[in-house]
């Protein structure tokens, strides 16, 4: 856990503070709505469909117990009992009354939690691996410099007004859970052959209506200069990116159109000017922001307890150890992906008594502590293994143990238009009804790895060209129809999958994937074939003869 | 010069002017007594681009009250009941198709 200083809770305060009287204003009419909706936007407030939403900044996927619960009185106290986790490891609260906002935020403000930068064209939530500080292998906890990126980019004047959002993951393992190759900057963390830990820097990817991969503009740059790097692209993209076209602001259309070797020589050119100045991160500074995270002291445990022998003979415990309990780095630990995919339940949704349940059970096994993934499942990140069939059976009770985590129905998907006003059709009950279909435990597992992503329009919140299997809804006519792509991945391999033909309808959808799960099954090579790997394999051509030939 | 208010309005069937409440983001109609209703059966129908312009610039005057107006298009039963043109506005008329609970 990080722990704020005084600097960052009276910056919060003043902040709620601020949007109080400007609430009170619009309210009263001093404010027209043209002059407001910039300042909601600040803190995080976008009006949909039904009513205001409300997003909350979950600094790189990191919770307390405390900071949980305080989301989870949020969700009672001022929305309809839930809340919803994005794939940018943010909550958003979908019933928020614009005139008690101000309350919410200062109940938040109170365990350190804020709305800033949730929402506009400036630095975004610096996301991270979920698995941060905790997975094996890894060259060391990337949050670190998440934080770093998070306290200069913060209200940094130069940067609150890009010409896009501006949104950056960081990794600091071989296999990429955060996703930075569709991000506007990725950075991978590792040792080079001179044994020096510094940055792969990756720019321009993104998804949208215009997708790319980020390209790696600079294979190493030095931990003492990934502040003014960053700058230097930022400043770069500042200066070139379109402020007159939305739809090519983003910093990849820069990349694309300027081409990456020209794009990188801006970038050096601008960083000889800055990169030994203040901005350069000496030891002390990294160490300073390191000093504030807080590690559990663990203590010494078996590999394998009794605890967890005994249990092995449930097989209901089984399946859920084997699909949702991770190798944690310190021996006797584990760590514990929480399904929020329910079969029947909209991805990623959690009610305010879950989130308070899982605070308590994060208390008693976890060291108080909660992480957010970008596939929208909660984390305990520090479970002894002797714990594992206690929390098993307190997760089932709450019904947070759905043993589906990397499977079929383990399914990412936007609000879409039951919520979304930029939204064309409907994602969560396609995703629901898919959940459904695939409810049976041991078809999903003898499926094997298969990630569906759901987008209920080419703004791509929920990612679908990356899925192994993407479905982008589209209006036709006044009806709900869906492109179905396959063979896209976000890991360290992130490629775009490929349309497969054209759109179905609203009601042909979970036939359509069920046939492209069948079609997999018959034509994988052996059964640890991945659904991505026999795509890769063979192409689209087989799947699409699978669902058009009788359509 | 044409008037940004008056450019690309242009409806093709009995329509109404529907925003959120400022307030509490809340759906709601324009009425034909210059008001506003949460209920759709109390909107204001318009069947002409320029009463829908009309309709639009006297709701978007209302700015302390209402946010983000804009036209929709309805459905006019035989028996006078107002129905949502569109799957958008059938979503903010009568709520979520989903079940939030799993089921």
């Amino acid at each position: 856990m990080y722990a704020y200083d005084e600097l960052d809770r009276t910056l919060i305060n003043e902040r709620v503070s601020e949007f109080r009287d400007q609430v009170k204003r619009r309210l009263s009419g001093e404010l027209t709505e043209d002059e407001f909706k910039m300042l909601r936007l600040q803190n995080g407030v976008y009006l949909q469909l039904h009513a205001y939403m409300f997003r909350v900044a979950i600094p790189y996927g990191t919770l307390s117990s405390k900071q949980l619960r305080a989301l989870a009185h949020v969700a009672r106290r001022y929305d309809r009992g839930y809340g919803h986790f994005t794939t940018r490891q943010n909550i958003q609260y979908n019933w928020i009354k614009l005139a008690e906002l101000p309350d919410a935020l200062a109940d938040l403000a109170e365990v350190g939690i804020h709305a800033m930068q949730t929402s506009g064209n400036n630095m975004r939530n610096v996301t991270s691996d979920q698995w941060a500080g905790v997975a094996p292998g890894e060259i060391e906890d990337p949050r670190i410099w998440s934080e770093i990126l998070r306290q200069h980019t913060t209200l940094h004047p130069e940067f609150s007004f890009l010409p896009r959002k501006f949104k950056i993951a960081i990794t600091a393992s071989d296999h990429d859970r955060a996703a930075i190759k569709i991000h506007d900057i990725g950075l991978r963390l590792y040792r080079n052959t001179e044994g020096e830990t510094g940055f792969e820097v990756l720019v321009g990817g993104g998804l949208g209506r215009t997708p790319f991969i980020a390209k790696t503009i600079k294979p190493f740059v030095s931990r003492r200069d990934i502040l003014s790097y960053v700058e230097a692209i930022l400043r770069v993209y500042n200066q070139y990116g379109r402020r007159d076209n939305i739809y090519k602001a983003r910093i990849k259309i820069l990349v694309h159109e300027l081409g990456i070797e020209k794009f990188a020589a801006e970038v050096e050119e601008e960083w000889q000017h800055i990169r030994d100045s203040a901005l350069t991160l000496e030891d002390s500074v990294i160490e300073e922001i390191r000093s504030r995270f807080s590690y559990p002291a663990y203590d010494k445990l078996p590999h394998m307890p009794e605890e967890l022998k005994k249990a092995a003979h449930d097989p209901h415990f089984e399946a859920w150890r084997r699909n949702s309990v991770s190798t944690h780095k310190v021996q006797g630990y584990s760590i514990v992906t929480l399904s929020l995919k329910p079969v029947g339940g909209p991805p990623g949704d959690a009610t305010a008594d879950q989130m308070d349940a899982v605070a308590d059970l994060a208390d008693k096994y976890s060291f108080g502590e909660i992480r957010v993934g970008h596939e929208q499942n909660l984390v305990l990140p520090h479970v002894a293994k002797r714990d594992l069939p206690a929390l098993w059976k307190a997760l089932d009770k709450i019904g947070l143990a759905t043993p589906n985590i990397n499977l079929v129905s383990d399914i990412i998907a936007c609000p879409g238009l039951d919520y979304c006003s930029l939204a064309n059709t409907r994602s969560i009950p396609i995703a629901q009804e898919l959940t459904r279909r695939f409810a049976n435990h041991d078809t999903a597992n003898m499926i094997g790895r298969l990630h569906i992503n759901i987008s209920g329009c080419i703004n791509a919140c929920g990612h679908h060209h990356v899925g192994h299997i993407g479905i982008l809804g589209v209006e036709k006519n006044g009806e709900e129809f869906y492109q179905i792509t396959i063979g896209g991945r976000a890991d360290e391999n992130a490629q775009m999958g490929t349309l497969i033909g054209p759109a179905v309808p609203y009601g042909d959808v979970a036939d359509v994937i069920e046939d492209i799960v069948e079609a997999y099954l018959a034509l994988r090579a052996r059964p640890d074939e991945l659904f991505v790997d026999t795509v890769k394999r063979l192409g689209v051509e087989p799947f699409r003869e699978r669902v058009y030939a009788t359509r | 010069m044409t008037s940004p208010l008056q450019q690309k309005i242009k409806i093709t069937g009995p329509s109404m002017v529907t925003a959120n409440r400022t307030s509490d983001g809340i759906v709601i109609y324009r009425t034909a007594q210059q008001g506003w209703s949460a209920s759709l059966s109390d909107a204001a129908i318009v069947r002409t681009s320029d009463e829908a312009r009309a309709l639009l610039a006297e709701a978007n005057a209302d700015d302390v009250g209402a946010v983000g107006a804009y036209i929709a298009p309805v459905e006019l039963k035989d028996s006078g009941e107002i129905k949502p043109g569109n799957l958008r506005e059938r979503i903010r008329s009568k709520g979520l198709t989903i079940d939030l609970l799993p089921a």
